[in-house]
């Protein structure tokens, strides 16, 4: 699992939450909420489905760090290798 | 053999018990939901008569917008339960009137462009036309989705921007009628979130009705694994240290359940608690007594021929009011004929598609307690008599067109009472729109049992919708519940 697997898996997941999105073009780096339309809701989703597909925890005060597509990867690549 | 404990139970298969068990289910939970009747929807449901299809409840969905358009309830509602914008299959209005006076000689127009209604206050009414604006970036900006706002009266309010007693009636008519609980006001979250939901968004429909709606929720949640058992409703719930413990079902059957949702009304539901409470009870619960009083008739005439045939092929739906003032309050007789609502569901931009039939909806204010004891005998001559008063009194604000040719056209005929929605519904008093204080955050003097749907204040079949999704994330998804 490398760190663009990863940010594969966090696309995968907001394109079935928020088919409506344009994925094609996303910056890194920006956060995604400047990016794209999500709310509190789309969020909570994204840490929902983390659980659901790939087992993967985000407590609440970890939230923070899915800002961004690498700050997720940053952050959910070693929950991944840890998994795997 | 199946199970009898669940994760979670949600009592009633309306649009908001629907919505919250798709959001249950898809996150892996063991979820039931119970139905007393035999059909789903609620109180916007469907059924078949005499070999026609009929729709009841729902004249339009609200909540339209355009595709394209974010942020909005619909576009919330469709994520959230992952569905496909094409799968409701929504066509939009034509337009809407509101029609005040005896005959219907002062009119606001509104479409799903809300420039029309901006432009016909600003036209019929310019002195009003800078506290409108006001009013409307008010409403825009107003947070009418907080789960712990504090009532405000919605007179109150729109009259810190509105002076004219016309124009405020004529904006709280479609308001009240798609949604108020309360008579004569409403709290002003209420009214954000119904003027929002009619004017700054706007009515569609699919052009099966309804049943397409209901059948794609219905999809979803069996495809994610939701349980659902029809003819089975709850008749207790019992209570043990502060929590639902188990709920006993009609057939004596008894289920457990970690979270319990219910969707069936707030004093319906505490009324299932303990045995013995009826809503009659004075001074035991003041919750068993937050009812609401306001129940409708609806008549439905299918006719031979499209109402475009006689002029009827522009209005959607028609607001009407022939009195001084608009009185939205329980009816002092059986129907309050001087206002109501017109809907006419072959009045939609179907495309290529349209209604085989024409088809005549009118709304009026009833009163239950007039209505609910009649012998079975007056109450068809009644239903009867109302029947023509009502149409007779919303055809003044339409087109005219002889009565014979009306007769002529004539296929059949259907109608609503108070008693009838008492029936089918559950809801005390025919009430629709249920209790006149809502519960915000849906919660019980029981840890873990929870409202969802009418009572806990989302309005229209949107609004329900969200309603259980937002109860089902906040108090089981999240884990803030107590349960």
């Amino acid at each position: 699992m490398t760190k663009d697997d990863c940010k594969k898996l966090v696309i995968d997941i907001i394109s079935d939450i928020a088919p409506d999105e344009d994925l094609s073009a996303i910056k890194p780096d920006i956060r995604l909420r400047d990016q794209l339309q999500l709310d509190s809701m789309d969020f909570l989703d994204i840490v929902m489905e983390l659980r659901k597909r790939h087992g993967i925890e985000v407590p609440e005060t970890d939230y923070g760090q899915l800002a961004s597509l690498e700050s997720c990867a940053e952050y959910l690549t070693p929950k991944f290798v840890q998994k795997s | 053999m199946k199970h009898s404990h669940y994760d979670a139970i949600i009592i009633g298969a309306g649009m908001s018990g629907l919505a919250a068990g798709i959001r249950l289910a898809h996150f892996g939970r063991k979820v039931c939901i119970l139905e007393r009747h035999n059909a789903p929807g609620g109180l916007n449901s469907f059924y078949s008569f005499a070999g026609r299809k009929y729709d009841v409840g729902l004249h339009a969905m609200t909540n339209y917008v355009p595709p394209g358009v974010k942020g909005t309830p619909l576009g919330k509602l469709l994520r959230q339960l992952r569905i496909e914008r094409d799968e409701f299959a929504l066509c939009p209005q034509k337009q809407s009137r509101i029609a005040f006076g005896p005959r219907g000689e002062r009119t606001l127009r509104f479409t799903n462009d809300f420039a029309v209604l901006d432009a016909e206050v600003a036209a019929k009414f310019p002195t009003q036309t800078d506290g409108w604006r006001k009013l409307v970036e008010l409403v825009r900006t107003y947070d009418d989705v907080s789960l712990d706002a504090q009532p405000v009266s919605a007179r109150e309010v729109v009259g810190r921007h509105l002076t004219d007693p016309l124009l405020i009636d004529m904006i709280f008519c479609p308001v009240m009628y798609y949604g108020s609980a309360q008579e004569r006001d409403m709290e002003f979250g209420q009214f954000v979130i119904m003027f929002k939901a009619l004017f700054l968004e706007g009515f569609a429909r699919p052009l099966d009705g309804v049943r397409v709606i209901i059948r794609v929720l219905l999809d979803k949640y069996r495809s994610a694994g939701g349980e659902r058992r029809m003819q089975c409703g709850v008749t207790r719930i019992i209570e043990e240290q502060g929590r639902a413990a188990r709920l006993v079902l009609d057939d004596g059957t008894e289920l457990t359940a970690d979270h319990v949702i219910s969707s069936i009304g707030v004093a319906e539901t505490l009324a299932l608690c303990r045995s013995g409470f009826t809503p009659d009870t004075p001074g035991i619960n003041p919750d068993l007594h937050n009812i609401g009083q306001l129940s409708f008739i609806e008549t439905i005439t299918v006719f031979n021929r499209q109402p475009a045939e006689w002029g009827w092929g522009e209005d959607t739906i028609v607001f009407f009011n022939d009195s001084d003032r608009f009185d939205y309050a329980r009816a002092r007789g059986q129907v309050d004929v001087r206002s109501g609502v017109i809907c006419l569901p072959n009045n939609f931009a179907y495309g290529d598609g349209r209604l085989p039939e024409g088809i005549f909806r009118v709304t009026c204010l009833a009163n239950y307690d007039l209505w609910a004891r009649l012998p079975e005998e007056q109450y068809q001559a009644d239903k009867k008599r109302w029947f023509a008063e009502a149409t007779r009194s919303a055809r003044r604000f339409l087109p005219p067109v002889d009565d014979a040719v009306l007769a002529q056209a004539q296929l059949a005929t259907d109608m609503f009472t108070p008693r009838t929605i008492k029936k089918f519904t559950g809801h005390f008093n025919g009430a629709i729109y249920g209790a006149p204080r809502k519960i915000r955050n849906g919660r019980t003097h029981l840890s873990n049992l929870y409202l969802c749907g009418t009572d806990q204040g989302f309005l229209g079949i949107v609004g329900a919708m969200l309603s259980g999704i937002s109860m089902a994330n906040y108090h089981v998804l999240q884990g803030s519940g107590r349960g």
